[in-house]
């Protein structure tokens, strides 16, 4: 039985389709990650989920049960917001233990889960601060803290990291993702992050104009890229998707992974644009006619921009797209 | 040098403000203070030093007690209704998409309106036997009643009147205040199983405090500076049941022309003022700010 199931699920507003005809299937205690680009209706999707938007039409199942008409608080979620949406007026502790009160958890119980989700997240000694005396990285626990102190069986996140700076956003996503095995839960989490999906993530569904553009695990995407968005999306740089003539049929495009093009003494004759350091290795891009393609090489490239090169590749490592629909061929 | 010529410069741009100040507001306090310890001068006796004698004349000065307890009855009359009725309807108007601009619009229009106005369209309501709440009255067969002539309806008349002016005064603060809080926050709590009135007090009301405490203190100064409504609608009467502390200065200055006894009469009234604010920002505002 999967934890969530969204069946058909669009929603429209009065101008736009920010979701169309999304489904897909989340096992439980799965870390499922809802990535795409702005606007594609990562956000959406998730309330939809939450129930903090109605949906157009479609169902949304969540443990087996069609929760599709019920208010958020009956659908056995808890949801952590991108501003977090702590309470300004209330101390750290009473932000965490904010829904078991209204839930009328009896006192002893409260203070019993306070201890331990605090214990967990190291907020002991923060228990008494406002929020407003909290660094970025320390809000971030609190709300994660309410989360999972409902004990829910399933958590939504939206865009939780994208306030941290670079080193605390890598810290913070393996703490998450630690936290979200230890307890077993169900986590949906939206994020533009590609880097973030892929590291993250049992399952990701890619979107795109509020339709699913791939649903799979990270080696999937990046490895079987079922359609030329996706290829172009996943990948630090992005797989190299062009038209070569020459190189494939007539009416597709040639994808090939910066890491698997080769630089050598034959191959297609290329120029070098620019070349990017990153220390382990560089990326270097190339113009071969009208497409740029970039590729990776180990540690410091020394070649200068103006270098004439030739570029070749293994044709195993090599993707093939429609030109026309961008779906993938074979 | 340098610093000292920053500090000049500092100096130099609170001058103007602080000149204003001083000359509209400090200097008129401690010349009310130090009035108030004379005689009212007259063409043929310069004002003498008459120690507290205002002060014991106040004290035995049946009006002055009645207009105390007038504004009194008026401000626990028009604050917490005032009050109550704004939030009531910036959170009504909050939550609707439609409409917004135009409600917004229409409660505040009592505000925009000149308070002469005001009294004038009030005076009409309030007129025995043809004025509009005599004819609803009739129609249901009660009795004439003439609402400002009376003793016991007159200040509740004028409550009445100053509840409709300031609550959609009142509002706009609240609903800016509203505006200010992020959906998310409500979103937050509906998700943790909170209902409408949960919201509301746990987390609508307690965010709204600053707001509130920023309305109170306006809310005291207003019932304790009315002045304009009395003169256009009762003039302190039928037998000052409706005169206030400002009205009874007013009247004492500037009617019997007694500017000592006004002005001992005006001290008491700063006291009071000052005491208030003393008190909510003292201490009420400790415990509320929370940013
Ligand atoms: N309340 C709304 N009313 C009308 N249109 C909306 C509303 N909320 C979102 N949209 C539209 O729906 C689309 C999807 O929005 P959504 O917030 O889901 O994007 P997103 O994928 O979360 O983007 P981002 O990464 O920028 O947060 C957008 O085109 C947006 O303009
Ligand atoms: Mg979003």
């Amino acid at each position: 039985m999967s934890a969530i199931s969204l069946r058909g699920v669009s929603k429209s507003w009065d101008s736009a389709r920010a979701v169309n005809d999304v489904s897909f299937e989340a096992a439980a205690g799965r870390f499922v990650v809802l990535l795409g680009p702005s606007g594609c209706g990562k956000s959406t999707t998730l309330r939809l989920i939450a129930g903090l938007d109605d949906v157009s039409s479609g169902q949304v199942l969540i443990g087996g049960s069609d929760v599709t008409g019920l208010p958020p608080a009956q659908r056995g979620i808890s949801m952590v917001f991108q501003s977090y949406a702590l309470f300004p007026h209330l101390s750290v502790a009473e932000n965490i233990v904010f829904g078991l009160k209204v839930r009328k958890i009896d006192a002893a119980d409260r203070a019993r889960r306070l201890a331990r989700v605090a214990d967990l997240l190291g907020l002991e000694k923060l228990l008494e601060r406002k929020p407003s005396q909290l660094s970025g990285g320390q809000q971030q626990r609190v709300a994660l803290g309410r989360a999972i102190i409902a004990e829910a069986p399933v958590c939504l996140m939206d865009e939780p990291l994208s306030n941290l700076d670079a080193q605390l956003r890598q810290e913070m996503r393996r703490e998450i993702r630690a936290l979200q095995r230890k307890l077993g839960i169900t986590m949906v989490y939206v994020t533009h992050d590609q880097t973030e999906a892929m590291t993250m993530a049992d399952q990701v569904i890619l979107l795109r104009d509020g339709r699913i553009e791939q649903d799979g695990t990270p080696e999937e995407l990046y490895n079987r890229p079922a359609t030329a968005f996706t290829a172009r999306f996943v990948g630090t740089p992005p797989m190299n998707v062009v038209s070569l003539p020459g190189h494939t049929k007539a009416g597709q495009l040639l994808g090939v992974r910066p890491e698997d093009i080769h630089i050598g003494a034959e191959g297609l004759a290329a120029e070098v644009e620019s070349i990017e350091y990153l220390g382990a290795d560089s990326i270097v891009a190339c113009r071969a006619g009208a497409e740029t393609l970039t590729v990776r090489v180990a540690r410091a490239a020394s070649y200068a921009a103006g270098t004439a090169v030739k570029l070749s590749w293994n044709p195993d490592a090599t993707h093939a797209f429609d030109a026309a629909t961008g779906l993938r061929c074979s | 040098m340098n610093r000292t010529a920053a500090q000049v410069h500092g100096w130099l741009l609170l001058l103007p403000t602080a000149v204003l100040l001083a000359a509209f507001t400090h200097y008129p306090a401690g010349a009310t203070l130090w009035h108030s310890f004379f005689s009212t001068p007259k063409p043929n006796r310069p004002a003498v030093f008459s120690g507290l004698d205002n002060y014991r004349a106040m004290a035995e000065d049946p009006v002055f007690w009645q207009s105390l307890a007038n504004n009194l009855w008026f401000a626990l009359g028009t604050i917490p209704v005032s009050i109550a009725l704004a939030l009531l309807m910036a959170i009504w108007i909050n939550g609707r998409l439609r409409g917004r601009a135009f409600l917004r619009l229409a409660f505040f229009t009592p505000t925009v309106l000149p308070m002469i106005a005001v009294a004038n369209i009030w005076l009409f309501f309030y007129t025995p036997q043809y004025g509009l709440l005599e004819q609803l009255t009739g129609l249901f067969g009660l009795p004439n009643h003439n609402w400002l002539g009376s003793n016991e309806t007159a200040l509740g008349c004028l409550i009445v009147v100053t509840v409709w002016k300031e609550a959609g005064f009142f509002m706009i603060f609240y609903l800016a205040a509203l505006q200010a809080v992020s959906p998310n926050l409500y979103e937050a709590a509906r998700i943790e199983g909170a209902g409408p009135w949960t919201i509301f007090r746990r987390i609508t009301f307690p965010l709204l405090m600053p707001t509130t405490l920023f309305v109170l203190v306006n809310a005291v100064i207003n019932s304790f500076r009315l002045v304009d409504h009395i003169v256009v609608m009762t003039r302190g009467g039928p037998d000052n049941a409706t005169s206030l502390l400002l009205y009874y200065i007013y009247d004492v200055g500037f009617k019997f022309w007694d500017s000592a006894y006004a002005a001992a009469l005006t001290m008491v009234l700063l006291v009071i003022l000052g005491a208030t604010a003393v008190l909510q920002f003292g201490f009420l505002e400790k415990r509320i700010h929370y940013r």
